[in-house]
């Protein structure tokens, strides 16, 4: 629709299309950045988000459309070309370069130079402030590769801070932070908006769209459905705009009032491994979900991927039905009935190049071995199931994986698992990066599975979405298992302080 | 029926390329496509190109695995003297045909575990893993040989040289079942697809639960063992081994064939059959330059030009090139459809 054209826009992009073979990804979208605004973008996954912005930077071609920078017609040729326009941009998967340092991945391009020499010292030093800023106190001579997704994000928003004059763009930067970073980046962005900086911002997190943003715009299938004020439109009408239905079961406050009966399956007694993750007792029932909460870095992930095999346990036994179970790799724990959703889906999920049939077929084909192919019509079908299941939008089952959008991607990875029919499944940030409309389907699938008798092992970041799911809470500190919260004790309260508190752990 | 056109499809580059590459030649040689059969057996020079070509479709075949897994193998042209070595050795030890045989594959076969315990336990980089073979084999072959030239008169280790078998010499049926046979167990099984995984993200396709380790063993040992059946090929055919010259800067050529197939060496998607055909256009370009007479000295300028000219046609860049010019049409349908809406 339509804006009041109130001074001279920044940014004025209109009618932008962009066509892939089988999907039209945006379809003459017209997008006006105001100086010293926050633009939220928004919609569903796959409505054409990242593409909007790709195509304002460069970093693929655009069909048809016009860009203005500033009234002036500008055509941007590629990221780096955009930054000399004073556009920074944090694409959604973060695209640093994981063997320099993080120093050198900060300022790369445009590193301080001393009588025409790198000065790593000045580097390493500016790095260093750089960073502290957001809180972040590590080595920055260390390289980038070292240090989780959540750091590098955090690294990555700090280097197209550095470089945008005029507009930064973040796309879902604060999908891997915990709430105290998303603060700081928070304070980061309105410090910037009031030096007159625009900032379009995606988020599938409404919360945060309605604190930051001044206004939204949303698209759905690759067309403008509309952009408005944020303080005039609710988060209802948000979402009735982008999803173009209403959400019908959308969130639940209260936790699992009573844990699964029955007795434990799978029983981890003093597992761990050096350096990771300290020894820590685990038993798991039927049909029970537990939940996963701490800081980034804290020892979740290590302990699902120590659970996994992914990381050999250097200590304790892990038992299934009373038996001992050999826990060396991940093939051992899926031929244990164990399946992981990793939490980088770039790097250790998805295989790009091979299609969304293949790659929802890959661990099922794994655990049944080479020997024995799924015939083709079964993979067909199975592929059609899980997209018609997942709401997974592609062209068709064919489309290689690494094409879809980062939702649709993460979808791919969760029916990857959902294949092997496991018994015991690892979630790893599942939610990251999906849109409310599928947030509430995927919960939704997560249950059902439970009620079925599948066990849950979610790790997330949002602790609201612990309590509406989880039977028990398991909070991670410093490498260890400080607490358990159960029944009507799983709260957010409860489990902020068992994170905070610097020693022992609150509610048992 | 639409894996059928998709495997067309994917081919057409090679296929063209290749016919392109012979057409040229006969232009220049009129008498070029002529085939002439005696004594049961094909004469002429495209069977000609088959045949020469024998070494490097077979290390292509493996080169093919090998790259789909992201890596290289660079011990081909080594492995193929040494297990040309050990069937001379063999069949003049006076071992009967099958044991001087199976000696050599297995040779081929261990040179290839090798290989792959290099690269996947020690996790060291396939190009460097397989260069300390590359250096060292031709040493390990003349070890077999005792330094000199280890001729034979054997008739039957002989015949998979010059042989011949349903008219077709019988290095290129060896060729062609071996290619077959192993493109069949790739595709009919579920190993092409967990080779490409492999390929595209090892990480990853180990936290699905793939046995990357024993898939990447699996795929030098493929190596060595084709290597083996063209150092018995290249051996049978001068009946003797040379563990200085025999598969000299083969491994090359096998890349290049790999390349032109238009298999990435950045791993994953790989075609076998693109690679064979990426073989003979390498031998036919090599036919035709020797049938042209150009002084030798050329040889190798003009092969270099002429595979430029090759890749530069099939590069991605070209590609991009060609569909800009086709884009203005293609917003002119989106801009057709929008207005239907
Ligand atoms: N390089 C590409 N080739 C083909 N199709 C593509 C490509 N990139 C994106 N698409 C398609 O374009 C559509 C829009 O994708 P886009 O990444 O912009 O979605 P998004 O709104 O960012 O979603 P998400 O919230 O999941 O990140 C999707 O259907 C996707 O499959
Ligand atoms: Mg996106």
């Amino acid at each position: 629709m339509s804006e009041v054209a109130n001074s001279r826009p920044l940014l004025r992009a209109t009618g932008v299309t962009k066509i892939f073979p089988g999907t039209v990804a945006l379809d003459h979208v017209d997008f006006t950045l105001q100086p010293a605004e926050v633009h939220a973008l928004l919609g569903e996954n796959g409505a054409g988000k990242s593409t909007l912005i790709k195509c304002l930077t460069g970093a693929y071609r655009r069909d048809d459309g016009d860009i203005l920078l500033n009234g002036e017609p500008v055509d941007p040729r590629g990221t780096l070309d955009a930054q000399s326009y004073g556009i920074g941009t944090v694409y959604q998967e973060v695209n640093l370069l994981p063997n320099l340092s993080v120093a050198e991945n900060l300022f790369l391009g445009h590193q301080p130079t001393r009588f025409g020499m790198i000065s790593g010292r000045e580097m390493t030093r500016r790095a260093r402030e750089t960073l502290s800023q957001y809180g972040l106190d590590i080595d920055p001579a260390r390289s980038l590769g070292d240090f989780s997704v959540a750091v590098q994000q955090v690294i990555a928003i700090a280097r197209a801070v550095n470089l945008s004059g005029k507009v930064l763009i973040l796309d879902e930067p604060t999908a891997s932070l915990d709430s105290g970073e998303v603060k700081m980046l928070f304070d980061i962005i309105r410090s910037l908006r009031d030096r007159g900086i625009g900032i379009i911002f995606i988020s599938h997190f409404l919360d945060q769209v309605f604190e930051i943003s001044d206004r939204v715009t949303v698209l759905r299938n690759g067309r403008l459905i509309g952009t408005e004020d944020a303080a005039n439109i609710d988060r209802v009408q948000l979402v009735n705009m982008m999803l173009g239905r209403e959400l019908e079961h959308e969130t639940r406050e209260t936790g699992k009032t009573d844990l699964a009966p029955g007795a434990p399956w799978l029983e981890f007694d003093d597992f761990g491994k050096k350096g990771r993750i300290a020894p820590f007792d685990l038993k798991i029932r039927p049909g029970e979900v537990v939940g996963m909460a701490g800081l980034l870095g804290s020892g979740r992930t290590e302990t699902a991927e120590t659970l996994f095999g992914a990381v050999t346990h250097d200590s304790g036994t892990a038992r299934s039905r009373g038996e001992e179970i050999e826990l060396r790799s991940p093939r051992d724990a899926v031929a244990a009935g164990f399946g992981f959703c990793p939490e980088d889906r770039k790097i250790d999920g998805i295989i790009a190049d091979l299609s969304v049939r293949e790659n929802i077929i890959l661990a099922l084909q794994a655990r049944i071995g080479w020997a024995r192919p799924v015939p083709r019509r079964r993979q067909a079908e199975m592929a059609e199931d899980f997209i018609r299941r997942l709401d997974i939008r592609t062209s068709d089952a064919e489309k290689p994986v690494g094409l879809l959008s980062g939702g649709n991607q993460q979808k791919v990875l969760l029916a990857r698992w959902l294949a092997t029919n496991p018994k015991f499944l690892i979630l790893d940030e599942p939610t990251r990066g999906i849109d409310v409309g599928a947030h509430a389907e995927i919960i939704h699938l997560i249950e059902e599975l439970c009620a079925e008798g599948m066990s849950l092992l979610v790790i997330s970041s949002e602790l609201d979405e612990l309590v509406a799911y989880s039977h028990r809470v398991i909070v991670v500190r410093d490498r260890h298992h400080v607490a358990e919260l159960v029944g009507a004790d799983i709260t957010t309260d409860n489990m902020v302080d068992a994170i905070a508190s610097a020693h022992n752990g609150s509610a048992t | 029926m639409s894996g059928t056109a998709r495997f067309l499809r994917r081919i057409a580059p090679q296929l063209i390329t290749l016919a392109f590459v012979l057409a040229l030649i006969s232009v220049m040689f009129p008498g070029f496509f002529n085939i002439s059969i005696a004594n049961g057996r094909l004469y002429g020079s495209p069977i000609d190109i088959l045949n020469r070509g024998a070494p490097v479709a077979l290390l292509a075949i493996g080169m093919t695995l090998v790259i789909a897994t992201r890596g290289i193998d660079l011990s081909v042209g080594a492995v193929m003297a040494i297990c040309g070595a050990v069937s001379a050795w063999g069949i003049t030890q006076g071992y009967d045909l099958g044991s001087t045989l199976l000696m050599a594959v297995v040779a081929g076969l261990v040179c290839g575990l090798w290989n792959g315990i290099l690269v996947s336990f020690l996790g060291i980089q396939p190009i460097v893993a397989t260069l300390i073979l590359m250096v060292a084999g031709r040493g390990i072959a003349q070890l077999i040989t005792e330094g000199a030239i280890l001729t034979f008169n054997d008739p039957n280790l002989i015949f998979f040289g010059s042989g011949s078998l349903f008219t077709l010499p019988m290095p290129v049926v060896i060729w062609i079942v071996t290619g077959l046979l192993i493109t069949w167990i790739v595709r009919r099984t579920a190993l092409g697809m967990l080779i490409e995984s492999v390929g595209i993200n090892l990480r990853a396709s180990t936290l699905a639960g793939i046995n990357s380790r024993v898939l990447l063993i699996a795929v030098y040992v493929t190596s060595g063992f084709c290597a083996a059946l063209a150092g018995i090929i290249a051996a049978a055919d001068i009946r003797g081994a040379d563990a200085n010259n025999a598969g000299l800067w083969l491994e090359l050529d096998a890349i290049l064939a790999v390349v032109i197939g238009g298999t990435s060496l950045l791993g994953g998607r790989f075609s076998l059959i693109a690679s064979l055909i990426g073989a003979m256009i390498i031998q036919a370009v090599n036919t035709g330059i020797l049938l042209s007479g150009f002084p030798p000295e050329f040889n190798l300028v003009i092969k270099a030009a002429i595979i430029l000219i090759i890749l530069v046609v099939q590069s991605p860049a070209l590609r991009t090139g060609m569909a800009f010019f086709r884009k203005p049409r293609q917003t002119d349908v989106a801009k057709k459809e929008t207005v239907t809406q």
